[in-house]
């Protein structure tokens, strides 16, 4: 019995250095394999030897894999498509670009491009002629401090979409829709007049931008080009408060419309089944939407004050790493490749977001639903991608949710003080 | 008889010892397999310092060789038993815990973070990528790589037709003599010079990206560059960066910024370029912890938290985890087994996971908590300051009750039934029995372990983030810091969610100050508990 279990124990032993050698082994391979590759790539004569390195996130990723076949087949390079966590494409890229280990290109929603820009790992791009084929709001997203840094393939933003079963026609008044969802939920028909996703502990003031700017109140003022301009905030002024107050008005001790308890996944829920007419949000919905067989229509996005509601443009782009040692191969790809109207095409019927090149979108436009987003969006304006938005949001949050709950008593002082902060940040 | 439950762990390893030494060369099996375990080790080892040597990683290579040589030694060899043991887990000591400490160290003197990345080298590279701006409305070129001898020369064809050739040494000018053009009227070769076909671009990718082609004799004319061998543009810094002098210019401006010291480039007025690098900066990130108005403000209330919630998590999972181990330690209970499985699962799933599960399970309005099982009722469990915080200790009830559980049924098993028996014919009752045998028996086993539960309480991140995110927001304070803020999550936020981005050295420093901390109360239980083994 003795002697059984010290040679076990020995084994044991044994075995758990084999396990620390393994390891040691394997992440000091895992660290050499890419230097080791672009050494053979610039060494030997073969253009089949060039590999790109590719980060995405599984969302993106599908819509990624046959352009990238397609680019080898036709081209000889190879695209190494590395599928990351969403969070991590962004911070793991930062770390590892100056390392040289990252990857030779990216591909990542445009508000990155401050806090990319700012650490200096990625290379302008040259779009030349080719700028004009786009929209125009998905060139000004990527655009950051008068260079342009990415090419642009999907443009996204929200709209109001309306359940025709249980409202018949469009309104374009934001107290008509109100109305008319109200009207639904006393016919017994619906139990909520409007959804809107919001989190619990930070509101969303994404989703309420619309109505935010259709009192005249954008977040910044805008520069020359069109873009925000970061270091003027607009919001505070009298229309930012008229907001301030439609949200309380419209809070839990107002009419309950703006319901902080029900989150994006509850409103996205309860909209399919049925238990609203109206939800206010972007074509990542409208699948499940569809799926639950409601009729729906998409209708331009409500203005409560005097001003036309303009909603926050999100653009999805591709960018090339600053320590990138295969520019040349990742400029072709990027730049000459996946700007085509064919690469544009198949972006969109793998992935499903609206093409920003403006000959694809016509085509996609064919869908009624993809036409009515991209006419809404027309109006848009980039999110800012500034680094400084970080502190903007978390504010910009929580004031939101605290008039939304009628934490505030005065919602002007409270919008007040929140631009107030907001601007002791930016100085500080 | 304490003596019996405690020594038996130590006394193991010391009775192992004699017997090792006294013992024979092993089987032939034994021989055998140790010669192909090591074999495969090496074989990887090799492999691994194969790619190490090929990107010139030398100090890795370095370490990576002495160990490996190490544990060949260590064996093969028949006498290093005690090294035989002891390898593995200091290798592992060494690289998951040696190595972070003094990373993270290191980190916490420097202002590693958002906009000071890298070295100074990729910051002025990185200032002179982005500010070579494309000259307005110039025309853009077809461009075709062409070679002479070793040479790169760029030949464009504006958008007129017209073809022009020029090299780093020969600015631009217009080509007389007859070109060969493709379909598109674009140059593609010229006599005299050898064209580079895509392929041989993608060899030379480095030349071609640093070929620039002055557009005259004038360099204020802009420069022409092209970034896939196919189209080039005209470029003009906007700074340039003069390395004796180590300042960028401002080309229109006439700005000079120049290194600050505190790892930008800054101009006169005040003004600083958008890129950084790492540089040291000595105790400044720890004065920051003291002095900064962001932590200082809500500071009092929410260390004042950290140390309520790590204490009564710990003393509410454990007297519920020792309830149960009690309950189910009775000899006659049926199902023994299925309960404590059942009992076990929350330990099982990831906490970051059951945060986010509880958040939805508390709604005030769609939850479970409020709507299945309160029959409607509308408890602000996450909203309202005290109930967050008892939220908080609730799903941390939750998520910690079975570690305690699963301890205190295996302490309980090795009381050695006699205790009981004796304090029973004294007469004890049962609760008597409990506090004055029983606890304090299992304390003396359970006690270190209370410890390192306060002290993983001290930093539980998850169950805080995931939960409430720190909230519901302090009122009159201009900071994102909550009721439910414990330290690690206001240094997360003050490190990574405000101001201009992630500050690693600033989040190091503050991570050293909690674990210094930690560890001083640590040590003081530590000392504490051995006056308690003592007294038994």
């Amino acid at each position: 019995m003795k002697v059984h279990t010290r040679t076990i124990s020995r084994r044991s032993a044994a075995l758990g250095a084999l396990g620390v050698s393994a390891v040691l082994a394997l992440s000091a391979c895992g660290g050499s394999t890419e230097p080791a590759e672009t050494t053979a790539a610039s060494g030997s004569a073969a253009a089949g030897d060039t590999t790109l390195t590719m980060w995405t996130d599984a969302e993106r990723a599908p819509a990624l894999e046959g352009i990238a076949a397609q680019f080898e087949e036709e081209k000889g390079i190879a695209v190494d498509l590395v599928v990351k966590d969403f969070a991590a494409v962004r911070d793991d890229f930062i770390t590892q670009a100056p390392t040289g280990k990252g990857p030779d290109v990216l591909v990542g929603p445009h508000d990155w491009l401050g806090t990319l820009v700012q650490n200096g790992v990625v290379a302008p791009v040259q779009l030349g002629d080719k700028a004009g084929e786009f929209s125009e709001a998905s060139v000004q997203a990527m655009t950051y401090e008068g260079q342009t840094y990415g090419v642009p393939y999907s443009v996204e933003n929200i709209a109001l979409i309306r359940n025709t079963a249980l409202v018949g026609e469009a309104h374009e008044d934001f107290a008509d829709v109100v109305a008319a969802g109200q009207a639904a939920v006393d016919a017994g028909d619906a139990e909520f007049p409007f959804l809107v996703g919001l989190d619990p502990k930070q509101a969303d003031p994404y989703h309420m931008y619309p109505l935010q700017t259709s009192f005249g109140a954008p977040v910044f003022e805008r520069g020359e080009d069109g873009s925000y301009d970061v270091s003027k905030l607009a919001m505070n002024n009298d229309g930012g408060k008229d907001f301030a107050q439609l949200l309380a008005d419209h809070g839990d001790q107002g009419t309950g419309v703006f319901n902080s308890n029900i989150t994006g996944d509850i409103a996205k829920e309860k909209f399919a089944a049925g238990a609203s007419p109206y939800f206010l949000t972007g074509p990542w919905n409208i699948p499940v939407i569809e799926e639950a067989g409601i009729d729906f229509a998409v209708d331009p996005l409500p203005k409560a004050g005097p001003e036309a509601a303009q909603p926050f443009i999100g653009v999805n782009g591709f960018f090339v790493s600053a320590h990138s040692k295969n520019q040349l191969a990742a400029n072709e790809f990027v730049v000459n490749y996946l700007s085509t109207e064919a690469a544009q095409d198949a972006l969109f019927d793998q992935g499903g977001r609206p093409p920003a090149l403006n000959a694809s979108f016509e085509k996609a436009a064919s869908d009624p639903v993809v036409a009515a987003f991209g006419e809404i969006g027309a109006d848009g304006v980039p999110m800012p991608a500034a680094p400084e938005m970080q502190a903007v949001w978390a504010d910009w949050g929580a004031t939101e949710l605290s008039l939304i709950k009628g934490n505030a008593a005065d919602p002007a002082a409270a919008w007040e003080e929140m631009s107030q902060n907001i601007e002791a940040k930016f100085e500080g | 008889m304490r003596g019996e439950s405690t020594p038996n762990g130590a006394v193991r390893p010391a009775a192992g010892a004699p017997r090792g030494a006294s013992r024979g060369p092993d089987g032939l099996i034994g021989i055998l397999t140790k010669i192909v375990l090591l074999g495969l080790v090496d074989a990887a080892a090799a492999y691994g310092l194969f790619q190490l040597a090929v990107s010139e990683e030398w100090a890795v290579f370095a370490i990576s060789l002495l160990v490996t040589l190490a544990i060949n030694w260590i064996y093969l060899g028949k006498k290093n038993l005690p090294a035989k043991y002891l390898a593995p887990g200091l290798i592992f000591l060494l690289v998951f815990q040696v190595f972070v400490m003094f990373y993270s160290t290191y980190i916490a003197f420097t202002n590693y973070g958002d906009g000071h990345n890298s070295t100074k080298e990729d910051a002025v590279h990185a200032i002179q990528l982005s500010a070579l701006e494309r000259v307005p409305d110039s025309p853009q070129y077809a461009a075709t790589v062409v070679e002479d001898g070793d040479e790169l020369l760029l030949l464009v064809t504006d958008p007129t037709g017209q073809v022009s050739l020029g090299g780093p040494e020969q600015p631009l000018e217009p080509v007389e003599e007859p070109v060969e053009r493709d379909a598109t009227g674009k140059a593609v070769a010229i006599e005299g010079y050898e064209t580079l076909q895509f392929a041989d671009l993608l060899n030379r990718q480095a030349d071609v990206a640093e070929l620039v082609v002055p557009l005259s004799d004038d360099l204020e004319d802009g420069t022409l560059r092209t970034q896939d061998g196919s189209t080039a543009y005209v470029f003009k810094p906007r700074l340039t960066y003069d390395a004796e002098a180590d300042t960028f210019t401002n080309t229109s401006t006439g700005v000079v910024y120049s290194d600050s010291g505190e790892g930008t480039f800054r101009s006169a007025d005040g003004q600083e370029l958008g890129v950084g690098w790492k540089i040291h900066v000595g105790l400044e990130n720890f004065e920051r912890a003291f002095t900064d108005a962001d932590l200082r403000g809500p500071l009092l209330q929410v260390v004042l938290w950290t140390f309520a919630f790590a204490f009564l998590s710990v003393l509410t999972t454990f007297a519920l985890g020792l309830f149960l181990a009690i309950a189910f330690n009775r000899a006659d209970l049926r199902g023994k087994r299925i309960y404590r499985v059942l009992m076990i699962l929350p330990y099982a799933f990831p906490a970051f996971l059951s945060g986010l599960v509880w958040s939805g399970l508390l709604n005030p309005q769609f939850g479970f908590i409020n709507n299945a099982l309160l029959g409607g009722a509308d408890i602000a469990w996450l909203t309202d300051p005290w109930m967050a915080k008892f939220s908080v200790l609730l799903v941390n009830l939750w998520l910690g009750y079975p570690y305690m559980f699963l301890v205190c049924t295996g302490a309980l098993q090795s009381l050695p039934p006699d205790v009981e028996e004796a304090a029973r014919m004294d007469g004890a009752g049962a609760w008597r029995i409990f506090t004055a045998i029983k606890l304090p028996l299992l304390l003396v086993s359970l006690a270190p372990l209370l410890i390192s539960s306060f002290a993983f309480n001290f930093n539980n991140f998850n169950v805080i983030y995931m939960l409430t995110g720190g909230g519901p927001r302090f009122g009159g304070t201009t900071f994102d810091i909550g009721a439910t803020d414990i330290l690690i999550t206001m240094v997360y936020k003050v490190a990574f969610g405000t101001g201009t981005g992630r500050d690693y050295g600033l989040a190091s420093a503050l991570a050293i100050i909690i674990f210094i901390v930690v560890a001083v109360v640590s040590t003081i239980s530590f000392r504490r508990t051995k006056a308690l083994e003592e007294i038994n």
